[in-house]
Parts: C-alpha cells; sequence; structure tokens
C-alpha cells in the first residue's frame, strides 16, 4: 500500500484499477537518424508488433464483446500491413533520414488526408481509423503495449496531464476518476470531470510508471488522497464511505420535480451545463430545468475534420427536441485558447487567452460560423431554443452576428429549409463586456455571465497557470462588482441575466448571487440537486 | 481474367469493416484482383485504397481475377460480395 497526498479538485470516491495514459499521444518531432536502414528495421519489427498486438485485441473483443465491435482493430490491423503504407514510410526513412516515430505519422497523415478529402462523409470520418492504426505502430516504438491501452472495465485515469481532445476520446461510462500530476482546479479535464460527475485530484508527487497500470488504487476526492494498492481494511472504509454517498445522493432525489424557489418566494431558473447528447440522461436524471450552456466546440473536438452542418442540426436536434419545450441554450463555437482542434490550423500565439479565439474566429471565418447557425435555426423547430456567443467585447460585434443570423435565414428561405427562432443572448465575460453591458443590453435578449473567464480578464490571472491558483478567487470584490453591475445592467434593460461559470456551483456563493439578482443559474447536472436544496433554504 | 459485376447492396457501401473483409478474402488467392468503379481501378488487396475508393450504395463495380487461381478467386468473391455487400 503507498498513500500520495494530493490536491482535491472534484469531490468523490472511487475504487477501481490505474489506467495510466503514456505521452504516446503526444507531438512527434522530426529527428534525424544516422543509419536509415536499421531504423527501417526498427519500423519493420514494431509493424510485425502491433500487427500482433492488434490481433490479439481483435480476438479478445470478439470473445468478449462480439465479431461486429472487434473488426474494427481488424481494420486497422489491414491498414498497417497495407503494402503503400509499408512503402511510403520505408522510402521516407531511407531518402529524408528520419526516425520511424516521425515516418509513420507523417504518412499515416497523408493517408487520412486522402480519406478527409472525400465528399462522402462516412469515408471521410474513417480518417481517424488510418490515424489510430499509424498511432498504433507509434505506440510500439515508444515501448508499449497497445493492448493495454484500450479500456475495457471502468478504471481511474492517471496521466501526467490530459487536453480536452484526449478526455472526450474515452468512454464516459468507463472513466471512475481521474488522477493527474499537472494541471489545475479550472483546467478543462477538471470541467469534464465534474460533468460527468467523476472525482478529480491532482497528484504532484505521483510516479508515472507503466507498473502501475492495472493495480487497484482509491482516490478521495475529499482529501485529495490517491491510494495505491490499497489493503483490505482501506477497501472497506472506502467502500462504506461511498456507500454514505450514494444515500445522501439517494435523500437529494427527493427534490426532484420541485420548484427551485428561496424562501421569500424567488423563482430561480436552475439549468445545466452539457457538452453534447450523451449528457442528457445525466440532465433528465437530475431535474434540470433547462440547459444554459451547450458547448458546442465539444463537436469539434477530438476528431479531424469540421463536424458538416447535418451532424450538428442532429445533435442540436436530439437535445432541443428531448428536453421537450424547456430551455437549451446553445453556445455557439468557443474554440483557441486551451479548446484546440488541428484541423482550424490555428496559427501559435504567444496569449491564446486574450488572442484569436471563440466569435472572433466566427467572424472571420463566416463559412464555420453560418454552417453552425444553420445548424442550430433547423433544429430549433423542435422546442425552446436560445443562441448565446461567448467572448464579446463590443456592440459591433453583436451588429455583425446579427447581419450573419439575417444572411443565414434568408438561405434557409431559399432553400425551403424549415427553420424555427432562438432567442439571442450573450457571454458576458470579458470587463469590456461588462462596462458597456448597458448597451449591450439593448441588443439582446438575455445575459450569461461567463465567470471562468471573467474571473481569469478581471484579476489578470491565467487560469491554466498552476502557480497563480492562489490568485484566482472567484469572490474577489472586483469580480463581485462585475456582476453586480451585469445583472444591475440586464434588470434596467428588462432583460435577464444568469451565471453558467463554474462560480454558479459554488455552494458557498449562492446566497450572494441572489443577493445580487441573478435569474438563472446553469451548472454541471450533478449540482443541480444540491444547488436547489441549497436555494430552498435561503431566505 | 475472369470478372463479374455488382451493384453494392449496403447502405453504407464498402465502408472500414467490410473493406477487411473484403481484402481479407482477396488475400487468400495468388492472382490479381482489382476493383473497378468505372472512374479508377484499385488492387483489391490493399486496405487503404479499398477504402480510399469509397464504394458507396448503389454503385455498380466490376471485380477481376487474374491469375493462377482467378477460377477459384471469383466464386469466393462473388459469394463475399452477395454476403456482405
Amino acid at each position: 500500500m503507498k498513500l500520495y497526498q494530493g490536491k482535491c479538485i472534484i469531490p468523490g470516491i472511487a475504487i477501481g484499477p490505474v489506467y495510466m495514459i503514456q505521452q504516446q499521444n503526444r507531438e512527434i518531432s522530426r529527428n534525424t537518424v544516422e543509419n536509415p536502414e536499421k531504423e527501417i528495421q526498427r519500423f519493420l519489427k514494431a509493424k510485425s508488433a502491433a500487427v500482433k498486438q492488434l490481433e490479439m485485441l481483435y480476438n479478445k473483443t470478439r470473445l468478449k464483446i462480439g465479431e461486429k465491435e472487434a473488426l474494427i482493430f481488424q481494420s486497422h490491423q489491414m491498414i498497417i500491413e497495407d503494402l503503400d503504407f509499408i512503402n511510403k514510410v520505408v522510402n521516407m526513412i531511407s531518402s529524408d533520414k528520419v526516425d520511424a516515430e516521425y515516418a509513420v505519422t507523417v504518412v499515416g497523415k497523408e493517408f487520412a488526408e486522402i480519406f478527409g478529402q472525400m465528399d462522402d462523409e462516412y469515408i471521410r470520418a474513417r480518417a481517424v481509423d488510418v490515424i489510430d492504426a499509424s498511432q498504433s505502430i507509434v505506440s510500439v516504438l515508444r515501448g508499449f503495449n497497445i493492448t493495454d491501452l484500450h479500456i475495457e472495465k471502468p478504471v481511474i485515469i492517471v496521466a501526467e496531464d490530459l487536453a480536452p481532445s484526449e478526455v472526450v476520446r474515452f468512454d464516459k461510462h468507463k472513466i471512475l476518476a481521474f488522477v493527474t500530476k499537472k494541471g489545475s482546479a479550472n483546467s478543462h479535464t477538471a470541467i469534464l470531470a465534474r460533468m460527468i460527475n467523476v472525482p478529480f485530484i491532482i497528484v504532484d508527487g505521483i510516479q508515472l510508471n507503466p507498473e502501475i497500470n492495472n493495480k487497484q488504487a482509491i482516490v478521495d476526492g475529499h482529501t485529495g488522497e490517491f491510494i495505491l494498492e490499497p489493503d483490505t481494511g482501506k477497501i472497506q472504509i472506502y467502500k462504506a464511505k461511498q456507500e454514505e454517498e450514494r444515500k445522501k445522493i439517494a435523500s437529494l432525489a427527493k427534490l426532484k420535480g420541485a420548484d427551485t424557489v428561496t424562501k421569500s418566494g424567488k423563482k430561480i431558473k436552475l439549468y445545466a451545463n452539457i457538452g453534447g447528447p450523451d449528457d442528457l440522461d445525466m440532465v433528465l436524471a437530475n431535474d434540470a430545468e433547462g440547459i444554459g450552456l451547450f458547448r458546442s466546440e465539444f463537436l469539434y473536438l477530438g476528431r479531424n475534420d469540421y463536424p458538416s452542418e447535418e451532424e450538428q442540426y442532429q445533435a442540436f436536434k436530439e437535445v432541443i427536441s428531448k428536453m421537450k419545450g424547456k430551455k437549451t441554450i446553445i453556445r455557439t463555437l468557443d474554440i483557441g485558447s486551451d479548446k484546440q482542434a488541428s484541423y482550424f490550423d490555428l496559427p501559435r500565439e504567444a496569449n491564446p487567452a486574450m488572442g484569436f479565439r471563440a466569435i472572433r474566429i466566427c467572424l472571420q471565418k463566416v463559412d464555420i460560423f453560418k454552417t453552425q447557425l444553420r445548424a442550430i435555426y433547423r433544429a430549433a423547430v423542435y422546442g425552446n431554443t436560445a443562441v448565446m456567443f461567448p467572448m464579446i467585447t463590443s456592440i459591433d460585434e453583436i451588429r455583425k452576428i446579427k447581419e450573419i443570423i439575417k444572411e443565414v435565414k434568408e438561405e434557409l428561405k431559399n432553400k425551403k429549409a424549415n427553420f424555427g427562432e432562438a432567442e439571442l443572448g450573450i457571454m458576458i465575460e470579458t470587463p469590456a463586456a461588462v462596462m458597456i453591458s448597458d448597451e449591450l443590453a439593448k441588443e439582446v435578449d438575455f445575459f450569461s455571465i461567463g465567470t471562468n473567464d471573467l474571473v481569469q480578464y478581471t484579476l489578470a490571472v491565467d487560469r491554466q497557470n498552476q502557480s497563480l491558483e492562489h490568485y484566482y478567487n472567484h469572490n474577489h470584490k472586483a469580480v463581485m462588482r462585475m456582476i453586480k453591475m451585469t445583472i444591475d445592467n440586464a434588470h434596467d434593460a428588462g432583460i435577464w441575466c444568469g451565471i453558467c461559470g463554474e462560480m454558479a456551483a459554488d455552494l458557498e456563493m449562492t446566497e450572494e448571487l441572489i443577493r445580487l439578482g441573478v435569474d438563472e443559474l446553469s451548472v454541471s447536472p450533478a449540482f443541480i440537486l444540491p444547488l436547489r436544496e441549497k436555494i430552498i433554504n435561503i431566505d | 481474367m475472369k470478372s463479374f459485376r455488382y451493384v453494392i447492396q449496403d447502405e453504407l457501401g464498402i465502408h472500414a469493416r467490410p473493406a477487411a473483409l473484403l481484402v481479407k478474402t482477396a488475400a487468400q488467392y495468388l492472382s490479381t484482383i482489382t476493383l473497378d468503379n468505372g472512374v479508377k481501378q484499385v488492387d483489391a488487396k490493399k486496405m487503404i485504397s479499398v477504402m480510399a475508393m469509397a464504394v458507396k450504395h448503389g454503385q455498380e463495380l466490376t471485380i477481376t481475377a487474374d491469375g493462377k487461381d482467378e477460377e477459384e478467386a471469383i466464386i469466393a468473391l462473388e459469394s463475399f460480395f452477395r454476403n456482405n455487400l
């Protein structure tokens, strides 16, 4: 038994096997090799090993799950055995004198690009298969066994740090907890962990040794403890704690269907934050009164090309119609900064949080924006829809957006497509937007304060920077004044104002936010019932 | 040289999974086996080429086998297409 003391980010208890994510997905750099002949042999050996491992995965999956599910591993196996693929890699190593990792990655990308250019959506999506298949060789070259990388049963994910694009690839039902060596409470891993309601701790001192893979462990998200190979006594104690938590959750369940009203009769709209249709079960199970933040960028992450209008339309339609008349607020694409998708080809920036991101991308790459808006307005037919725009700093942006929406509707009309109406709102997440919120309020139907960015910009604290965490204080007086000013200006103009940042879920802040006059709080589904309990006990 | 024509019935066309099965079937024979969709020809033993051909539902293919065991190959491929695509 070994105990590591970490920092708790998201509470909860998990008991299960460790699944360590190694750095095999990380960036590949071009390295020159002295002896290309030797490198080619290294590649061929790794390829054969990868083929064998994929075959093992195929057999294992076929027996455990079924032939249909297993065939994907056979496809991967055949992709890396393809003579065109092998020849191209071999030629590249010998002519460019580069290392095998680099050659395999580049050739994989080249073949994936051929697929990516097809007009058939299904084939386009297969580009991922080619990338995944070539990655399996890279994994072997780096000394890993692919069969270990495939998650079969629920696990505790342990990693150096996780990028949002990596997190979205996991099957959410198979994650018991996250443990990372680096990261912060405000990172996207934290947001995702909160969304799927699993504990998350950061443990500086953990040794990322492949040997810990599959070992039993306990994550205590209340104390920040990570216990590797616990003895049976510890397991007993934690099983009891888990049971206690389960009971607490069950007692909250009786608040389902209750109104969210303070003792003095103020009604608060209690909405949920989601990343996609997958989160709907949690939303409905926790009795959210609407969706206050649909982070549409998750439809763009973890893939190799832009999602089509149709794909987005299907996702929006599913959410809107399943909400059955309850409001669904879709936030348009908020990519850039810490959420990156390679196919956007965004330039590297010295200061991405203040860079080319969110609405700034949409107003420049209007085609991408229009595709998304078409999908939203078409889906709006199925229920109560609202759309809101991130990172607003000026009136001019809103006018441009409205102009584009007009064009989109015109285009839909010309195509005789069926479309609906949507309320228009903006995120208030820059100090600039707060300062001109009186004018902005006249242009839109509602405000939603994004506290994560608002805190970062107001306090000039990078929220990804671990060493600044103690500066990131969301109840700083300056932030509270920003919030008050926004709410007051919204109410003066006769519109409503909500909060969708992490602050909304901080039960210590609830009373203060309600005192300031907030109309809506949007939180991860798991926080809905605890927050309702809090609100109905406020005067 | 032997050949036959076939119109793809599968809704998704020749996607990754049937492509793998097709390549596996073709690889069992010594003959050169090609798929022709009227635009281009690909080697049916090469997975990436077969997938990249992006054969869709309703398209007609000509499947050709050329070599010592072309007779057996064509019989096997015909039954493969009927059963899987």
